[in-house]
């Protein structure tokens, strides 16, 4: 089974090594791809400089959303099998990914999210986002009848057919409690196993404090149009 | 006795803001419009029909601003939500501006390697 690893990543030059070898020490056997973000700093250069790694620049800054839909139609384009993804800013640790692949080697789901609220530890993010988090997790809950304990983890794999099923309602922004919906609605099996994640080890989040606020009722309302009343199939 | 009984107008405002807000969530469903785009409209029809159902709320806000006749301080709501749209869309635009300017230029440079690669090409 081929592994690809997906990096998104904005402005990440200070992270993305550490993050880098961690991937060769733990996962020898994937090929890695970085989508950059448009960064400013000196992430395109370093990048340039890894032979090993598939670096992917954007333009210009497109959102984490479309750092990922990018990732995903590279990966379309190969012959991989599953994709994992992990963040770039060294919150995802690359020794628990094997956690995260497990499920989907021995084809136990399609999909799998790797939860920092399952066994509760490690860093488990700001008291603000958590109680946007328990939101998220009552109405995946009563909407979807999922236990989804972390709707706003960045650390997931896929299989092929998931990605083909979710890449044309992939949101362009604050992907993640949308991906969740997206993939139960095309009927994929989702799965969460605990991780353990690091506070972010440097750049800037991707949700600033405002931001949150915004992405809350962003997230509620395609959440409403689209999967209470229903939308467009 | 109620100082506000339920007039015509009251009521056609009423159903004209439901009617906008379906409106703005039908054309959401059918994506034809972004989340992201309705947030502000939704937020801006919530208000109108807050004010169409408590006709009390613009007696406050004359009294608030210092109107006397009240029916300009709903056309000062209205402009400003107007003005806040049409900034928030001028705002979006100008970065869309920006953006092209630079997919532009990133375009020709990638269409000008692969000519250049294509001639080495033929050469060798």
């Amino acid at each position: 089974m081929k592994v690809m690893v997906l990096i998104p990543a904005y402005n990440e030059e200070k992270t993305i090594e550490g993050v880098l070898d961690g991937i060769r020490t733990h996962l020898p056997d994937t090929q890695v791809v970085v989508v950059n973000d448009g960064s400013t700093d000196g992430m395109q250069q370093f990048l340039d400089k890894q032979p090993d790694i598939t670096a992917l620049h954007h333009p210009f800054n497109m959102g984490i959303g479309g750092a990922i839909r990018t990732g995903f139609e590279y990966f379309l384009s190969t012959d991989c099998d599953v994709l994992l993804r992990l963040d770039g800013d060294g919150q995802h640790p690359p020794e628990q990914a094997s956690n995260v692949l497990r499920p989907l080697i021995e084809k136990a789901a399609d999909a799998v999210i790797g939860s920092r609220f399952i066994e509760k530890k490690g860093y488990q993010s700001s008291f603000q986002r958590q109680g946007g988090i328990k939101l998220l997790h009552f109405l995946s809950r009563s909407i979807l009848g999922l236990k989804i304990t972390d709707n706003t983890s960045g650390f997931k794999a896929y299989t092929r057919e998931v990605i083909l099923g979710i890449i044309e309602d992939f949101p362009s922004d604050y992907p993640e409690p949308i991906e969740v919906y997206l993939m139960s609605k095309k009927g994929f099996s989702i799965i969460e196993v605990p991780v353990f994640m690091k506070q972010r080890q440097g750049g800037l989040s991707s949700i600033g404090v405002l931001d949150s606020y915004y992405y809350m009722v962003k997230v509620l309302l395609t959440i409403f149009v689209q999967f209470v009343i229903g939308g467009k199939k | 006795m109620n100082p506000y009984p339920l007039g015509p107008i009251q009521i056609l405002s009423i159903i004209g803001s439901v009617a906008l807000i379906v409106g703005i969530i039908y054309l959401i469903r059918k994506k034809k419009l972004k989340e992201e785009y309705a947030i502000l409209w939704l937020f801006i029809f919530f208000i109108f029909l807050i004010i169409s159902i408590f006709r009390g709320s613009i007696d406050y806000i004359s009294k608030l601003l210092g109107i006397s006749y009240q029916p300009a301080s709903l056309f000062i709501l209205l402009f400003a939500g107007a003005f806040l749209l049409l900034l928030h869309f001028s705002i979006i635009i100008s970065d869309m501006r920006t953006k092209m300017n630079r997919l532009v230029t990133e375009l020709t440079l990638v269409h000008k390697r692969m000519e250049d690669l294509e001639k080495n090409k033929d050469y060798s």
